[in-house]
């Protein structure tokens, strides 16, 4: 079974044709690997259905618009990882 | 409908916050500059304008959604089917639903019906702003009476 980032990834890859092999577990996907915001929402869509989850993506950018948070709380690949497996967790209890 | 000043919504028949669905109708002129051009001896509806159609329908039930404080704007389109001609004088029926909101992008399905079949459809993402002020509101809520917006489905609660 594949990890969470090893999900994640081939869903940036495959979604913004981003090469595979330039997406880290360090990698911001703003400011290291250029997905706007209207890719970024296909992505979490992606994310999403792939785990069986739902991003709080309202709260996150709220959050971060907010100062209370920063993008790289959310958008450092390994960051996000950790949220989604917490969010998977979430919904198995 | 006056394909030539974007009015492509005549009117607002049911627009349900709770179902969070929006169903408008609009007749095709049977003169137009635009059949001008699209196309001599063959006038066609162009399928732009039929996505604009949807998009200005699902744009006034975000709108009634966010209660006037939010304006959407087309920012991606997807699953767009044309599927089949519409031509001058049909009558149309527009519907659209919300699937997603929140974190600054809205998405909805719509599709538009001429005798009860669907003619197109997609999937619509608007990037959702600070509604406008000025001159540009003014004309907003000028369409929304025109095209007979519930004004009671935003004004409480």
């Amino acid at each position: 079974m594949p990890s969470t980032f090893e999900t994640v990834a081939n869903i940036i890859a495959e979604t913004c044709d981003i090469p595979r092999d330039t997406i880290t577990p360090e990698s911001h996907a703003i400011d290291d690997l250029g997905i706007d915001s209207l890719d970024f929402l296909d992505i979490a869509f992606a994310i999403d259905k792939a785990f069986g989850i739902k991003l709080p993506l309202e709260q996150w950018t709220q959050e971060v618009n907010d100062g209370k948070a920063t993008t790289e709380q959310y958008f450092v690949l390994n960051n996000l990882c950790a949220r989604i497996d917490d969010l998977v967790a979430a919904k198995g209890k | 409908m006056r394909i030539e000043y974007f009015q492509l919504i005549d009117r607002i028949i049911d627009l349900n916050l709770n179902d969070l669905t929006i169903r408008a109708e609009a007749n095709v002129p049977t003169e137009s500059t635009i059949f001008e051009g699209h196309f001599p001896g063959r006038p066609l509806m162009p399928g732009v304008l039929l996505i604009e159609s949807m998009a200005q329908a699902s744009g006034w039930l975000l709108i009634a959604r966010t209660r006037f404080e939010k304006m959407p704007f087309l920012a991606a389109l997807k699953e767009v089917k044309l599927r089949t001609f519409v031509t001058p004088g049909q009558d149309l029926v527009i519907t659209a639903k919300i699937m997603h909101e929140g974190s600054g992008f809205a998405l909805t399905e719509a599709e538009v019906r001429v005798d009860g079949k669907t003619v197109c459809n997609a999937d619509i993402t608007f990037r959702v702003v600070d509604f406008p002020k000025g001159e540009f509101r003014a004309s907003m809520h000028e369409v929304a009476r025109r095209i007979a917006f519930p004004m009671e489905t935003v004004s409480h609660g």
